[in-house]
Formats: C-alpha cells, sequence, structure tokens
C-alpha cells in the first residue's frame, strides 16, 4: 500500500517536471493577482496593509482552483484512471496521494513566496510567519476538498465553470479563518485560534475527502 | 470462476444487451463480438467492475465482485481501448507505474524484458506511434502472466501482424481466463464466441 502511495505522488511529480509551464502557470498567476490590487486601489500604505491578508487568500484560492481541473482530466482522458479504479490499493488511499501531490506542486508554493507577497504589501515582518502557517495549514484543505469537485464533475462539459461554483462556496471557512489568523495576529491578538480551527479542519478534510472524492469518482467514471 | 447472471445493460436509454449470463473455468477464452454500439466494451466494464449493469450479477469464485473490490482488482488485469499510457513518460515508467499500482513490484529486467518482447523503444511515449503505444500497453501483460483473469478491449487495434502474433502466443499460453472483444477472428484455437447485438 505504501509503495502504491510513493509511486503515486512521484508519478505526479515526474508528470510535472516533465511539464514545468503548469506549476510555473500556477505561481505566476498568485503572483499577478496580487500584485494587481496596489495597482488598482492605490499604493496607501496602511490601506494596503489593511487588505493584504484578505487578497492574498483570495487569490491563493483562485490559483488552487486553477489547477484543479487538470487533477483527474488528463488520466480519464488517457484511460490511466480506469487503471487506478482498478488498482491494487483501495481507490481513496490512490485519490489521497494524488491530492497530497496536487498540495505539493499547487499549495507548497504558494506557501513559500507568501513572505515575499507579504513584503510587496508592507505587512509586519513577525506576521510572515503567520501568513505563511495559516496558508500551510489551509491550502490542504483547499486541494482536498477541490478533489472531491474535481471528481464530481469529471467528464462533464463546462465542467471548468462547474467545478468553480462548486467548490467555491465550500472554500469560505477555510478563507474566512485563514485571512482571520493575519488580520487577528496584526491586531495583536494572536490568531492562534484561527490556525487551530483551520488545523482542525485539515484533519478533519484529510480523513473524510479522499474517500467522498473516491466515491465521486466511481459515480463519474461509469 | 467468473460468473455472471442475468446482466441488462442500458446505455443512455438504449437497451444494449439484456439476461445475458456466462460462466469462465480456468483456462476459457472468450472472444466478444459484434457490430459497433452493441455493448462489447460496457460488457467488459461490467465484467472489471468498472460499469455496474442496470440488473444482473457478476460473480468471482461465488462472491459479488462489488464486495470484493480491490480483492478482485488483484485478479485481474484489464486493458481498455485508451491505452492507459502517459504522454509524458516513457515506455518503462508508464510500464512500472502501472504494475506498482496493481500490487506487483516487477524488477527493471523484468520491465526490460516484457518491452522487449513487444519491441518497445524506451522513449518517451509521446514520440510513439500508436501502435507502439499500444505495445506499451500490451506489454503489462507479460508482467502478469499469473493474474487468473485477462479482459482485453481490442487488444489487437492498431497492431501489425508481428504484434498481433506476439499478443496471440502470450494469449494462448495464458493459463486463466482471456476475455476479449475484436471484430476480427484471430483464428485462436479453443475459444469460444459471444456474439451481441
Amino acid at each position: 500500500m505504501l509503495a502504491i502511495v510513493r509511486c503515486m505522488v512521484c508519478r505526479e511529480l515526474l508528470l510535472a517536471a516533465r511539464r514545468r509551464g503548469d506549476v510555473a502557470t500556477i505561481l505566476l498567476f498568485f503572483v499577478v493577482v496580487t500584485s494587481l490590487f496596489p495597482l488598482g486601489i492605490g499604493a496607501e500604505p496602511n490601506r494596503l496593509r489593511e487588505i493584504a491578508p484578505g487578497v492574498i487568500w483570495v487569490a491563493a484560492l483562485l490559483s488552487s482552483l486553477l489547477s484543479l481541473k487538470r487533477l483527474f482530466e488528463n488520466d480519464h482522458a488517457d484511460g490511466t484512471l480506469e487503471q487506478m479504479l482498478l488498482g491494487a490499493a483501495p481507490l481513496g488511499v490512490v485519490v489521497a496521494a494524488k491530492t497530497a501531490a496536487h498540495w505539493l506542486l499547487a499549495g507548497l508554493p504558494l506557501v513559500a513566496i507568501s513572505p515575499l507577497i507579504a513584503l510587496q504589501y508592507g505587512l509586519a515582518p513577525a506576521l510572515y510567519g503567520v501568513l505563511a502557517l495559516s496558508l500551510a495549514l489551509g491550502t490542504p484543505v483547499l486541494s482536498l476538498i477541490g478533489a472531491i469537485g474535481a471528481a464530481l464533475t469529471l467528464g462533464l462539459r463546462g465542467g471548468g465553470v462547474l467545478l468553480a461554483l462548486l467548490v467555491l462556496p465550500l472554500y469560505v471557512p477555510v478563507l474566512i479563518l485563514g485571512a482571520g489568523a493575519v488580520e487577528m495576529a496584526s491586531a495583536g491578538a494572536g490568531g492562534e485560534g484561527q490556525l487551530l480551527l483551520l488545523g482542525a479542519m485539515l484533519a478533519v478534510a484529510a480523513v473524510f475527502a479522499p474517500w467522498a472524492g473516491a466515491a465521486a469518482l466511481r459515480i463519474s467514471s461509469e | 470462476m467468473l460468473e455472471a447472471r442475468g446482466l441488462h445493460c442500458e446505455r443512455g436509454g438504449r437497451t444494449l444487451f439484456r439476461d445475458l449470463s456466462l460462466s469462465l473455468e480456468s483456462g476459457a477464452l472468450l472472444r466478444v463480438t459484434g457490430p459497433n454500439g452493441s455493448g462489447k466494451t460496457s460488457l467488459l466494464r461490467i465484467l472489471c467492475g468498472l460499469l455496474s449493469p442496470s440488473s444482473g450479477a457478476v460473480t468471482w469464485s461465488g462472491s459479488p465482485i462489488e464486495s470484493l473490490r480491490e480483492e478482485y482488482a488483484r485478479q485481474l488485469v484489464y486493458l481498455g481501448h485508451a491505452p492507459a499510457v502517459k504522454d509524458d513518460l516513457t515506455a518503462h515508467e508508464n510500464l512500472r507505474i502501472s504494475a506498482v499500482l496493481a500490487g506487483i513490484s516487477p524488477s527493471k529486467e523484468s520491465i526490460q524484458e516484457a518491452l522487449a518482447r513487444f519491441d518497445v523503444p524506451d522513449a518517451p511515449v509521446r514520440k510513439l506511434s500508436q501502435g507502439q503505444k499500444r505495445r506499451a500497453a500490451l506489454a503489462r501483460l507479460c508482467l502478469s502472466e499469473s493474474a487468473p483473469l485477462w479482459l482485453l478491449d481490442e487488444p489487437f487495434t492498431a497492431l501489425d501482424s508481428k504484434g498481433t502474433e506476439i499478443l496471440k502466443e502470450l494469449i494462448a499460453s495464458h493459463a486463466g481466463m482471456v476475455v476479449f472483444s475484436t471484430h476480427q477472428d484471430p483464428g485462436l484455437a479453443a475459444t469460444r464466441t459471444l456474439e451481441l447485438g
């Protein structure tokens, strides 16, 4: 079973290494979206500092969404998904491995670059850690929830828009807690509560989402 | 033993087949044939559990396959219409991944041997022709010769005469059951034929 998980994660990373553009696109999208706001609303430092947590988190949500459609679609098109459905490991395990790889490719780079974005918005250096931590706890939840949506909309025409409509409302709690943690920390109130709740959400999603995604995959691949 | 009883398949409001029953013992060879759209692929997908029939049941050694799930999946090799290989990976990487996914951990040599048997160059699959892609997918069979059930959907498509010969040899020497769909009779001995439509 562990061999299968390792093999699936390596496979996704290898595929991404062969198509580096896909990963770079997501990261660039995140950087560009967050850079548009100061241009649009003016470079008044206090205002930027105020909106920074929300803007960064919304951009993270959107860039995570951007890569979701490809999570199962390519495998569905070339038939490799059928081999996963008929694999020796339970499908939930395969979905979990694919989701973990999705986070490594679409979530982790955002966490890594977030201090730079925070610098751009003039956030206090003490907040860089809170922002990165909130993203590190929140973006896996986005990948996990997104995997269910991607599995449900697999093979549908116009599935991309439907996926966004389906998944974005479910992202709201993560957005509120993630942005809230940074805001609370910048107000001097810590933000540990929000981070703990995000951690709890991650634990619950990590346990249940892969199985929900697996059930959805079985339905949409019939 | 694979057994199907009273299979009824409806796709898009159209009945493809009804009350279809079959039973296969170890060593049996079943060729599924019929015109386009007669439900060959659907039957194979039902037999491997990817599709649930509108009514009827498939059992493996007496247990329904839905309750066996991975246990049943480990007994079979299903090669579908799409070759199930990733364009960005090499033939070797593809074969290793699909074998590990199926619960086998093949050695480097056995993978190379399987690819050599089908004469597949170890290049990124993107650079291979349709026929070579099909060969790269079929090489899986060399690693799973001990699997008791092979379900092959149009395995002869895009293969040249040499490829067809290699596949026929593999099927003929397989000790377990083989169900395959095809339009042309490949001329394999002791083949039962199921005509759909």
